[in-house]
């Protein structure tokens, strides 16, 4: 975890024993956030498992966070623009110490602080509201200058959804951190292959992907997105890539870790419950007791 | 005369001057909108997007979150209508320290026509939950109107026209929010202003004074939030509201006001705007004429709702013989 421990601010671990950890936060991840789905009742399943290891990665490896004083001057910046994998960050932040685990199950509830798309005013360590798809790489550019025009050195990460780049603001914006040479922007795309209602092949084609960010003037990565090593390593090549803004294609599979849910649209949301939610929680828990120290919450 | 966006423009940089925090985010339009005389003072603190209204808000949104002000300029039709999502999820629901100038708002576009103009944007902005509207009436206007935005920690959205435009405003103007601003005072018909017919609003008043109908007149910047009590307070003791915008008479200035007027004390009222229809090109007089916003048919207006007060009062449960 890199955040404030005491005061101090831990260093960015690798190799394997780091790997090891964040697998098993990305298993607890995966826990909560059926958990949490199974007693609502509602959200959205399939996007929010397929982002778990880059948000592990993220909150527990790369970035600085401050989650007793989320608004934090120095804080890295995290923008969901995918804000549909909501229940997703929620449980990464509240396993961070952002909020108590307990609040996963007001998730969607009348009065509650965590609603089913992101709310900057509500949750604490969430940026800008987002949920309309096509606006948070804007969101993290505006972060990302501010950032430069006030000599801070926090960095900045945006999570778009593969479908989500079908949105023309998203070309707006890869424009405008390329021109500004944004080398403290980085945007990770959740390339599941699996849009709302369909697969992304059916669409019109975003092909060749990865050659329309170099195209844009990003700087390229293209890496399997529940390898959390490999994430680790694209991580530090956008770190020491400057002058311009890095995009990582994370290859990953919708619904990840839940047998029955991996690459089926129909698992974009819907309700967990009955046998399906009994098997999603063995299929998980099966996998953290294979790290030795069971136990969910 | 005075230049509406030369207005604009030098406030802009004079606030610049003053407040370090402050940032010009452009889409393009510095040369229209006037932004050049900051972008010339302070380019460091520029970022030009390029054509791309939706992107600049949420950039805006971004430098508002960690502690820059940002003025979004562009044409108020591209703010309020191709970025209005970016404003609502980004600025406004968000609550980031945006400030939108909606430049060219209305129909008074130096002869563009149509894809230039706006007559919707007060309406939609002032449907947000957290937005702060505010229309200008001339040059004095403009500049004490940016200075509060800037001062102001929340959402703004401001109004301001392009061309040369009369001067109505002198050294004693005081901009404050939500508070209408009485110019004249007369007991038969009240005329509320908010925008660029103002100086036609003082003129109908003297037309209908003339003919011994005494118009209050009000200046109303701020669209939103309404100054209620100012309007609430007329309606009972004037008893006949005229409304006058730069913009549809459809959700506008004018419905704000008729939303007040029929939930506090319902009196006749008539709005002067433009009707429920596109402009098109022209010279902003032959437009002013064309849309019946000019003194002629505001006094017009005020006749006819005069007309429609009751002459008589019968107190309740006395009947006459």
């Amino acid at each position: 975890m890199r955040y404030e421990e005491l005061g101090k601010i831990r260093p960015r671990l690798r190799g394997e024993e780091e790997v090891r950890r964040l697998a098993h936060m990305a298993e607890r991840v995966r826990y909560d956030i059926i958990d949490t789905l199974g007693v609502i009742g509602s959200g959205h399943p399939g996007p929010s498992l397929s982002i778990v290891e880059t948000l592990v990665a993220l909150y527990f490896n790369e970035m600085t966070v401050f989650p007793t004083t989320p608004k934090h001057p120095e804080r890295d910046r995290f923008i969901l623009s995918k804000g549909h994998g909501a229940v997703g960050l929620y449980a990464v932040l509240s396993l961070a110490g952002f909020f108590p685990r307990d609040e996963l199950f007001t998730f969607e509830c009348l009065g509650s602080r965590l609603q089913g798309h992101p709310d900057a005013r509500l949750t604490p360590g969430v940026e800008v509201s987002t949920g309309s798809l096509g606006q948070g790489l804007s969101f993290a550019i505006g972060t990302a200058m501010a950032a430069r025009l006030g000599g801070k050195g926090f960095r900045n990460y945006c999570l778009l959804g593969d479908g989500e780049t079908q949105e023309g603001n998203v070309w707006e914006a890869a424009m405008a951190a390329s021109k500004f040479r944004l080398d403290n922007l980085v945007a990770i795309v959740d390339w599941n292959g699996l849009q709302g209602g369909v697969t992304l092949d059916v669409m019109p084609s975003m092909e060749p992907y990865g050659a329309k960010w170099e195209a844009f003037g990003w700087h390229v990565l293209d890496v399997p997105g529940h390898d959390i090593a490999a994430l680790l390593d694209a991580l530090d090549e956008a770190r020491s890539t400057a002058g311009k803004p890095t995009v990582i294609v994370a290859r990953t599979i919708k619904g990840y870790g839940v047998s029955y849910m991996e690459n089926q649209v129909g698992w974009h949301s819907g309700t967990v419950e009955g046998e399906n939610l009994l098997t999603a929680k063995r299929e998980i828990q099966n996998r953290l007791d294979s790290f030795g120290q069971g136990g969910a919450a | 005369m005075s230049s509406l966006r030369e207005a604009l423009g030098q406030t802009l940089r004079d606030l610049g001057a003053e407040n370090p925090r402050i940032v010009v985010v452009n889409a393009d339009l510095r040369n229209s909108v006037k932004s050049n005389y900051f972008v010339d003072a302070y380019p460091e603190r520029t970022i030009d997007v390029g054509i791309a209204e939706q992107n600049m808000m949420g950039v805006a949104a971004g430098l508002a979150s960690a502690g820059f002000i940002p003025f979004a300029l562009t044409f108020a039709r591209f703010a309020s209508k191709r970025a209005a999502d970016q404003i609502s999820m980004c600025v406004d629901y968000s609550f980031n320290n945006v400030k939108i100038i909606g430049a060219y708002a209305g129909i008074f576009t130096g002869r563009q026509g149509v894809s230039q103009q706006t007559l919707e944007d007060t309406a939609t902005m002032r449907a947000m939950p957290n937005m702060t509207v505010i229309d200008t009436a001339d040059v004095v206007e403009i500049k004490h109107v940016l200075r509060f935005a800037a001062s102001y920690e929340g959402p703004v959205y401001v109004r301001i026209g392009r061309d040369e435009w009369p001067v109505v405003f002198g050294d004693d103007y005081r901009f404050e929010l939500g508070k209408g601003q009485w110019l004249r005072r007369g007991g038969d018909v009240a005329i509320l202003n908010s925008g660029l017919m103002l100086s036609h609003a003082l003129d109908a008043a003297d037309t209908l004074a003339a003919e011994g109908i005494e118009a209050s007149v009000v200046n109303m910047p701020t669209v939103k939030p309404i100054d209620a009590a100012l309007i609430a307070e007329i309606a009972a003791n004037v008893g006949a509201i005229v409304t006058v915008e730069n913009h549809s008479i459809l959700g506008g200035f004018g419905g704000a006001v008729a939303e007040v007027v029929v939930e506090t004390h319902p009196v006749p009222m008539e709005r002067v705007g433009v009707l429920d229809e596109y402009s098109e090109s022209a010279p902003n007089a032959d437009l002013a004429e064309r849309h019946k916003l000019t003194a002629p048919f505001i006094a017009d207006a005020a006749r006819r709702v005069v007309k429609r007060k009751p002459r008589v009062i019968r107190p309740v449960g006395i009947r006459h013989a």
